[in-house]
């Protein structure tokens, strides 16, 4: 304690200009963000603008209940499911052995010490090969397989497939990776082949990781189907487009709801399988 | 401020309904001015007491009466008012650790700043010449424009205490203000938390394990044990036998072993899970 | 009694493959029978797919992407898309982290006790908008926003609100209670102690899952304009609609780039916040 202390209290802040200067700086990046969005929140209250979404949203209701449109929603989502669902199986086909010839754990030459170059560049190329196929939004895929096979569910289960086949076997790697490979590796030591030692070394470890998040995935791709829609490749989403472009707002409406049960559906469904595999 | 228990029992908001209670059938008046400290061996009810006093925790029965007005059942605005004239200091000091701690010095005097003034203070501190006097007080004026959790603990715990040197209060109800300072830093702390009680009229009531500094520096010691009043003494009445009899089985407190402060567990983080 | 007997004890045989009291062996005939019953219902056209004229047409059809064309006329277009697509995603990732502050504010009990009576009606509303994907949001300002890059970040905004309004409600609630409770001890309002106690603490986490976003809403925002809200996307899904393969070569490859970019700007932003 110091009854007659020398140091006067400071005048000013001095983390004052340090903030100022980012405000600042944070405004002048903010203009050409604006500039290049076409950012006009205030066209949306002009009074055409007005009347058209007001058309629009005053269509939502009520909504569309009649039993045959209801019955081609139940359709559709089914083959919402079942696009996600065959997208996935395909993703794992693509996946497993992807993240089995990538993976370092199953790598016999680094049991000695450091991995040989040969099947180190060949792991490197494969884990390129998942993060290209991750990094194409599954959008621009179906987008091309349109034009190749054509509307319908076969381009969207394609799309589904390539990218969550990439996220997959990324992620599944990371997994096996991370676990305990004192089990793999010695099996490896003691002459059993990569395969051999991965069924009785890693998938038991790892399999109610690997399967809750495959779980998960399936769910992402039941969303990624109806956002596939869009583009012609069949379910719910294609429906939600037509009716969008017909401006049938009732129809919207219910397609959204039954859309956020079935979410919420799959969400229930995934949560307990997770919950039961941990 | 003139504080009045009587007959007060409280527990734990986080105790289940048929434990012991913390507190039990307890009476205690302590006037207006006075420096009263609260000794006892840990699990005496020590932290409940100041806690009830400051209405933080309600009681289960018995009646509070500060400055003649019973906070329960006062409606809520006045309650906020009251308790504005109060001053609770934990014993872990409550400063968010990326904070600077002029700031964080400064939000001991949010009960009396308006809320156009409080906001502007968080970007621009309203009066850093108080904030660094209060903090000066301590011998940390150096620290002011530090973050908090570069400062040590000891450090720290002189910032929770220099905040009751802003604060608009009558009423300073410090607990364990000295747990983590050494012994040469622990008089001055407690010298100048007395000295400005002192000046300022306001009632002290603090909660110490050092009995030694207890009975140097405060007029009045009451021994607290097992959630009741084991004695209510002026310094010079409290002989040894009246701590052995307090401490008994908790010698080891006695003799000045540090107690263990509550840890802080960290907060589980949410889980970011997207589809990307 | 689970176990079966041998016919020479003390030896028990292994369990049945398939039991019908084991919930995990219902579990996978059901994944099996969905699995089924979907490449079933879908009718897809495998053979059309592979058969030797398709694949031969699909070899055309990627032989078509080389070589990208790399005319600086139009990669300065390209250029230009990729900036309104940066810029859609940023301002739309920077709208929805101040609205899902505001409305994550109702959305988490302040202190354990509290009543937080809008807690629940604002969770919903922070579900119903996470919910619906950014394109279905797209699709759905169109019609209010009309063509271009605003319904894209709107879009981007009010699905990204929604995702963070919940992470931040969640990590104010996680944040711990010290400093907030020593000032409500003291009288002060919440929006004080919010102000004072809760959000200091809890800001480099919510910059976190900003930054976090941000790099999945450039994904998002690439693809959006193929609904025709402006930048990269709706720039591809001219050109593909007329079969300019080389040019849609060049795109992809821009948006390559332009997520690259951001994930490395996010992460290294992150690392710096983390300091």
């Amino acid at each position: 304690m110091n009854p007659a202390t020398a140091l006067p209290p400071p005048a000013r802040d001095p983390a004052w200009p340090g903030r100022l200067g980012w405000l600042i700086f944070g405004l002048v990046l903010l203009w050409p963000l604006l500039q290049a969005t076409e950012f006009r929140p205030w066209t949306l209250f002009e009074p055409d603008s007005l009347k058209v979404s007001g058309r629009f949203i005053a269509s939502f209701w009520p909504p569309a209940h009649d039993g045959e449109f209801l019955a081609l929603v139940a359709r559709e989502s089914w083959r919402t499911v079942a696009i996600a669902t065959a997208g996935i199986t395909l993703a794992l086909l693509l996946a497993i052995p992807l993240t089995l010839a990538s993976t370092r754990v199953l790598s016999i030459s680094a049991l000695s010490g450091r991995m040989a170059r040969g099947p180190f560049w060949l792991r490197q190329a494969l884990r390129w090969l998942l993060i290209a196929l991750r990094s194409v939004p599954e959008l621009v895929w179906a987008l091309v397989f349109v034009r190749v096979v054509g509307l319908g569910p076969t381009a969207g289960v394609l799309a589904i497939a390539l990218t969550y086949g990439g996220m997959l076997g990324k992620v599944y790697a990371e997994i096996l990776e991370s676990g305990d490979a004192q089990a793999t590796e010695a099996l490896m030591r003691n002459g059993s082949g990569r395969l051999q030692a991965f069924f009785y070394g890693l998938l038991p470890q790892n399999a109610a990781e690997l399967t809750s998040y495959t779980v998960y995935r399936w769910e992402c791709a039941i969303r990624s189907s109806v956002v596939l829609g869009f583009v012609g490749a069949g379910g719910l989403g294609q429906q939600m487009d037509n009716s969008m472009k017909m401006f049938a707002g009732g129809e919207v409406l219910t397609m959204l709801a039954v859309f956020m049960l079935l979410v919420a559906l799959a969400d229930h469904v995934s949560s307990a399988l997770r919950r039961a595999l941990g | 401020m003139k504080i009045e228990l009587h007959d007060i029992a409280a527990r734990h908001p986080a105790a289940r309904s048929r434990s012991a209670a913390a507190l039990r059938a307890l009476s205690l008046t302590v006037e207006p001015g006075e420096q009263v400290a609260v000794i006892g061996p840990s699990g005496a009810g020590k932290t409940t007491l100041l806690q009830v006093m400051g209405c933080a925790l309600p009681t289960s029965s018995g009646r509070l009466v500060l400055d003649g007005r019973e906070p329960w059942a006062m409606p809520r605005a006045a309650l906020q008012a009251l308790r504005g004239r109060l001053f609770l200091a934990p014993q872990v000091p409550p400063l968010p650790p990326r904070q600077r701690v002029v700031t964080a010095v400064l939000a001991a005097r949010l009960p009396a700043l308006g809320l156009w003034r409080s906001l502007r203070s968080l970007f621009y501190p309203d009066d850093i010449p108080a904030a660094h006097a209060a903090l000066d007080r301590f011998d940390l004026a150096d620290k002011l424009f530090d973050r908090v959790d570069r400062l040590s603990g000891g450090e720290r715990q002189r910032v929770g205490l220099a905040r009751a040197l802003l604060a608009p209060a009558q009423l300073w109800l410090v607990d364990e203000p000295l747990s983590a300072l050494d012994p040469s830093r622990a008089q001055q702390a407690i010298a100048t938390l007395c000295d400005e009680a002192r000046g300022r009229g306001v009632t002290l009531v603090a909660t110490l394990h050092q009995v030694d500094v207890a009975l140097a520096r405060f007029p009045r010691i009451v021994g607290l044990r097992d959630g009741a009043v084991a004695f209510d003494l002026s310094a010079a009445q409290v002989t040894r036998e009246h701590l052995a009899r307090l401490y008994a089985q908790h010698e080891h407190e006695l003799a000045g072993a540090p107690v263990a402060t509550p840890e802080e567990t960290p907060a589980p983080q949410p889980v970011v899970m997207h589809c990307r | 009694m689970d176990r079966r007997d041998a016919a020479n004890p003390p030896y028990r045989l292994p369990p049945p493959l398939f039991d019908a009291r084991c919930k995990a062996c219902w579990f996978t005939a059901g994944i099996i029978v969905l699995v089924v019953a979907s490449f079933v219902s879908l009718d897809l056209q495998w053979a059309q797919f592979f058969s030797a004229e398709a694949l031969r047409s699909m070899g055309r059809f990627l032989g078509e992407f080389f070589p990208p064309d790399t005319q600086p006329e139009f990669l300065r277009r390209v250029a230009w898309a990729a900036w309104e697509t940066l810029a859609m995603s940023a301002l739309g990732t920077l709208l929805a982290a101040v609205a899902g502050l505001v409305l994550a504010l109702p959305a988490s009990r302040s202190h354990a006790g509290a009543r937080a009576l809008w807690r629940t009606p604002t969770r919903l509303l922070l579900n119903a908008l996470r919910s619906v994907p950014e394109l279905v949001w797209a699709a759905l300002l169109l019609i209010a926003a009309g063509l271009g890059p605003m319904a894209g970040t709107l879009a981007l905004a009010v699905h990204t609100a929604g995702v963070l309004g919940r992470l931040f409600a969640e990590a104010i609630e996680n944040a711990p209670a010290g400093p907030a409770d020593a000032l409500r001890a003291q009288g002060v309002g919440p929006l004080r102690v919010m102000a004072y106690a809760t959000l200091p603490q809890v800001l480099p986490q919510l910059l976190s899952y900003t930054l976090y976003r941000w790099e999945n809403n450039i994904r998002a925002a690439a693809v959006l304009g193929v609904v025709g809200a402006g930048g990269l996307g709706q720039l591809l899904a001219f050109h593909m609609g007329l079969f300019h393969m080389g040019k849609t070569a060049t795109i992809l490859a821009g948006m390559l780039v332009l997520v690259a970019i951001v994930d490395a700007a996010s992460y290294g932003a992150r690392r710096l916040l983390a300091r």
